[in-house]
């Protein structure tokens, strides 16, 4: 076990969900931490880290589809699955984040 | 003893295990080790035939598979003998391969299925494949062997490492060669042994130098290459005489002249080794005769490489042998049992004894309506020439420049269409970037300007199992800028995979995500009736897959193709065209407000300077298009700055029409000739905001000093006296410099805008995704564009008037639109509130 694991999280209601259109994402403080909230075209939510590990871009400012989220800066690509980039920068962090009761609500 | 090349380690032993009565499969047998040979078992396993076969190779030569072709580097000291071998004998045993090296076989009982071999072994076959190549010819002469048939000791053939081995050797001790044969190998064998400080004639037979490949004038300006380095070439005279008697001394010409020499090297070429087919009844002609699933007369006994004569044709080159081993291997392992060979088309690329020589299918004219162009320069050593037939390359010589290699070889093969300019084949005319060969760059050489992108980095992406152009883009970014590296990396990306190319289908592809070219997706869009982007890939895109890539582009198709039925998605559109301004890179955008024809108020310059003061704008620029950029503005002030401005967006951000620069005119300038800055407003306000695949920017200058550029634009416009108007096409003056085409001369304003709106309409709907003008222009040909927008030859010129009228009538201003109410919910929310990003000066 790594030190991270023990790292509490904690979960953070971030408002409606209509405040993110469809397919595109919206930046968000959580707890003191940026995190840039996308919700797909096919109603699925994701949590990323809210600043582009290549060059700062901001990345609720990027394009989307089922598989990648693209930086608007130099569309680096980031997979949703593992955050992992398909272009050869370092890879962001992901965040839990799921709808309840109509709310985003994100475990940072 | 000499070293076994590819051996194992002294001590060290393959127990071979003899089960087999317990192993049911079958068994292979393939008799030769050399390159095709061993390609083919590489592929048998490939395919899994490691679980259908039994693989037994017979070997004449002790040593692993080795690199024939490497063995001119190997002889000039280039390269190390260690670096040529391809399978060791320890690849065979770590893949379950009998390997029976220094065992050669002298016949084959095809009715009891056995191969019988010099050491007195039996080794039954259920599938034989004969891969025995091919061994160097010695001409009949005078003394060349000794009384028991061996070659007089100081003759060499030049076909195997011991041979080489032995040549290396002798170098040291002698001081005058004659190489006989003026081919590849005989050139390449010249220039090694040269290289060692040996003074060498070479004779060949044939009135030109490699004149198999060559054509007579290549071959005189070969000869005078091969001459300037100091080895003498004698020919169309053959040697009838070797003199010496314990060893050689030199050679007698036929026309009585006496070559001293302690070393003679025979590369007058090479025969099939189709001795064992002979011998064992099998039908053979030149070659081993086989057909197209290299099956020769025995339905269980193959023949691939340079020993099989296939449809006529013996191949000398190891490309066909690998595209035998291909074919063979799908056959056996039931991978394709169809497969079927239909002969190659073969083409070269070398360095011969220190020259460039590319050559492929034929290399003269052979009806009276081919076409041949040929560009000479013997002075420089260049010769390069090219046979057209029916508007397809069917064969290319380039010697001593082979720049264009790669885009000829591609045209070859794949019969690509050619530039209405059939020099352009050969030379790249005047767009100022000097073009490199791309074998000769250096492997650290920056090819992708944007994302630092070397060639090294490109081939190293191409070995590491990148088998397309985009494959390669996406692993290292490179073309992925600006992309006007894009042809570069093409050509090197071809280079480094030396033919060994999956053809990228996408590549026609408008988007990545939707496999359809542009004029089949449009005529998807308008039959199925798709108005937005989801309808888009929900019908189109395989199972119905959004693609985040493809949504730009799909977005300004959709735009054209609809005017004001588009129905809009946000998350269809890049950020700047989702707000309406140009990200920077700290996240804040930029705010070019229209300033028609680079003509502006004091009233307007009052404003701008109120908006830059109250936002705290920290840059205010005049921009190369004749502008003002407010940059480093806030997001979330975008709406506020558009409102406080008062003035319509002026599209600095989109792929759209950008602007019209213009120059003073006749009003205030001296030397104008016409009102070119009226002209300019006028072109603004038509076109303003038309999406289009990329951006289009344009220019009206009032006399030929263009002052404004217009030769350098997408679409220039000159005033050139009397009431004329030039309209120049395909200009550009960014990463690429060009310059455009006189498309027309027009008499009169309107004219101008009603030709400019007809090419840009065209442009629009022809043109590919990013596809700026100066590439579009050239690629359709600017004999074709006029024919089709001056004379009408495609019968649609009404319809692109009116398309472009639509366009035209659907325009809104998007800053007066979304600044009083967003498009979607925080539309003009920031995206990174609390991080410090790096932060352009204020200056």
């Amino acid at each position: 076990m790594s030190l991270t694991d023990l790292r509490t999280t904690t979960e953070h209601a971030l408002g409606p969900v209509e405040q993110i259109p469809p397919g595109e994402g919206r930046a968000f403080v959580a707890g003191g931490v940026q995190v840039a909230v996308f919700r797909l075209r096919d109603g699925s939510l994701h949590a990323t880290q809210a600043a582009c590990p290549h060059a700062g871009g901001p990345l609720a400012d990027g394009q989307t589809d089922v598989d990648v989220l693209l930086c608007p800066l130099h569309l680096y690509a980031y997979r949703w699955s593992d955050g992992a980039s398909t272009s050869g920068a370092a890879p962001i962090r992901l965040y839990p984040v799921h709808e309840s009761d109509g709310e985003v609500v994100v475990e940072v | 003893m000499t070293a076994v090349l590819g051996g194992r380690p002294a001590g060290s032993t393959a127990l071979h295990l003899d089960d087999d009565d317990l192993d049911q499969r079958s068994r292979l047998v393939v008799v030769g080790n050399g390159m095709a040979g061993a390609r083919l078992v590489e592929e048998v396993l490939e395919r899994g035939g490691g679980e259908q076969f039994r693989i037994t190779v017979l070997g004449d030569e002790p040593h692993g598979n080795y690199n024939r072709i490497m063995l001119s580097p190997v002889l000039a000291g280039e390269s190390h003998e260690d670096d040529i071998v391809l399978n060791s004998h320890d690849w065979y045993a770590d893949n379950g391969v009998q390997l029976r090296a220094g065992v050669r076989a002298t016949r084959i009982d095809t009715a009891a299925k056995q191969v019988h071999a010099d050491d007195g072994s039996v080794v039954p076959y259920d599938h034989l494949v004969l891969a025995t190549g091919s061994y160097s010819f010695i001409p009949p002469m005078t003394g060349v062997r000794t009384d028991d048939g061996e070659l007089l000791p100081g003759v060499y053939g030049f076909r195997t490492i011991d041979e080489t081995r032995a040549m290396l050797e002798a170098t040291g001790r002698c001081r005058r060669a004659v190489v006989m044969g003026g081919g590849l190998l005989g050139l390449e064998a010249a220039r090694a042994l040269q290289g060692h400080g040996l003074q060498v004639d070479l004779v060949h037979a044939m009135p030109h130098l490699m004149n198999m490949q060559l054509d007579a004038e290549a071959g005189a300006i070969l000869k005078r290459s091969v001459e300037s380095l100091g080895i003498t070439v004698h020919c169309d005279v053959l040697a009838t005489e070797v003199l010496g008697t314990g060893h050689v001394e030199g050679v007698v010409l036929k026309d009585g002249r006496r070559l001293d020499a302690d070393l003679l090297v025979v590369a007058a070429g090479v025969r099939p080794n189709s001795d064992v087919a002979v011998l064992s009844g099998l039908e053979v002609e030149r070659g081993i005769v086989v057909d197209d699933q290299l099956r020769t007369d025995d339905p269980d006994v193959y023949a691939i490489g340079e020993c099989a004569q296939h449809r006529g044709s013996v191949y000398g080159l190891v490309a066909p042998a690998w595209e035998h081993a291909k074919v063979l291997a799908d056959v056996l392992t039931g991978t394709d049992p169809d497969a079927e060979y239909h002969g190659s088309r073969t083409a070269t690329k070398l360095k011969v004894a220190g020259v460039d020589v590319a050559t492929m299918g034929v290399n003269t004219p052979e009806r009276d309506d081919d076409e041949f162009l040929v560009i000479s320069e013997p002075k420089r050593g260049v010769h390069l020439s090219v046979v057209i037939r029916d508007d397809v390359l069917i064969g290319a010589t380039l010697l001593g420049d082979t720049r264009k290699v790669a885009y000829l070889t591609q045209a070859f093969d794949r019969g690509t269409p050619l530039p209405e300019e059939r020099i352009r084949l050969l030379v790249d005319l005047s767009d100022g970037a000097e073009e490199v060969g791309v074998a000769e760059m250096p492997a650290d050489s920056q090819v992708c300007n944007c994302n630092g992108v070397s060639k090294g980095d490109i081939c190293g992406a191409v070995a590491g199992g990148c088998g397309s152009v985009g494959a390669v883009m996406d692993a290292t970014r490179a073309g992925k800028g600006c992309g006007s590296c894009k042809s570069l990396v093409k050509q090197i990306v071809e280079w480094a995979a030396d033919g060994d190319l999956a053809e990228d289908p996408a590549a026609s592809y408008y988007v990545p995500g939707i496999p359809m070219a542009k004029p089949e997706l449009m005529a998807a869009i308008r039959e199925q009736d798709l108005r937005s982007v989801s309808a888009v890939f929900a019908a189109l895109a395989p199972s119905g897959k959004e693609d985040a890539k493809s949504k730009m582009g799909l977005t300004s198709l959709l735009k054209m193709l609809w005017g004001v039925d588009f129905v809009p998605e946000k998350d269809g559109e890049f950020i700047n065209d989702r707000v309406h301004a140009n990200i920077q890179r700290d996240g804040t955008f930029s705010v070019v407000p229209q300033m028609k024809g680079g003509v502006t108020t004091p009233a307007q310059l009052r404003r701008i300077a109120e908006v830059a003061e109250k936002y705290e704008v920290p840059m205010v620029k005049v921009t190369g298009g004749q502008r003002i950029d407010l940059l480093g503005v806030r997001k979330e002030d975008l709406p506020a700055v558009w409102d406080d401005l008062g003035m319509p967006s002026g599209y600095a951000y989109g792929k759209s029409f950008r602007t019209v620069k213009t120059c003073v005119g006749s009003d205030f300038c001296r030397f104008g000739l016409g009102d070119s800055t009226q002209l300019g407003i006028d072109l603004e306000t038509r076109f303003q905001g038309i999406e289009s695949p990329a951006k289009m920017k344009l220019a009206v200058v009032g006399c030929p000093r263009n002052c404004a550029e217009a030769y350098v634009k997408d679409v220039g416009v000159v005033a050139v006296g009397n009431g004329k108007w030039e309209v120049h096409v395909g200009g550009a003056a960014g990463a690429t410099v060009r310059k455009g085409d006189l498309l027309a001369t027009v008499g009169s304003p309107q004219e101008v805008l009603r030709l400019t709106g007809r090419f840009l309409q065209y442009y629009r709907e022809n043109a590919n995704w990013l596809e700026r003008s100066y590439d579009f222009v050239p690629r359709i040909g600017l004999e074709r564009i006029r024919a089709v927008l001056l004379e009408d030859s495609e019968g649609i010129v009404a319809e692109l008037d009116a398309a472009l009228q639509r366009s035209v009538d659907a325009y809104t201003d998007p800053w007066g639109q979304d600044g009083k109410e967003p498009a979607t919910p925080g539309q003009f929310r920031t995206s990174l509130p609390l991080i410090d990003l790096p932060k352009v000066p204020a200056r």
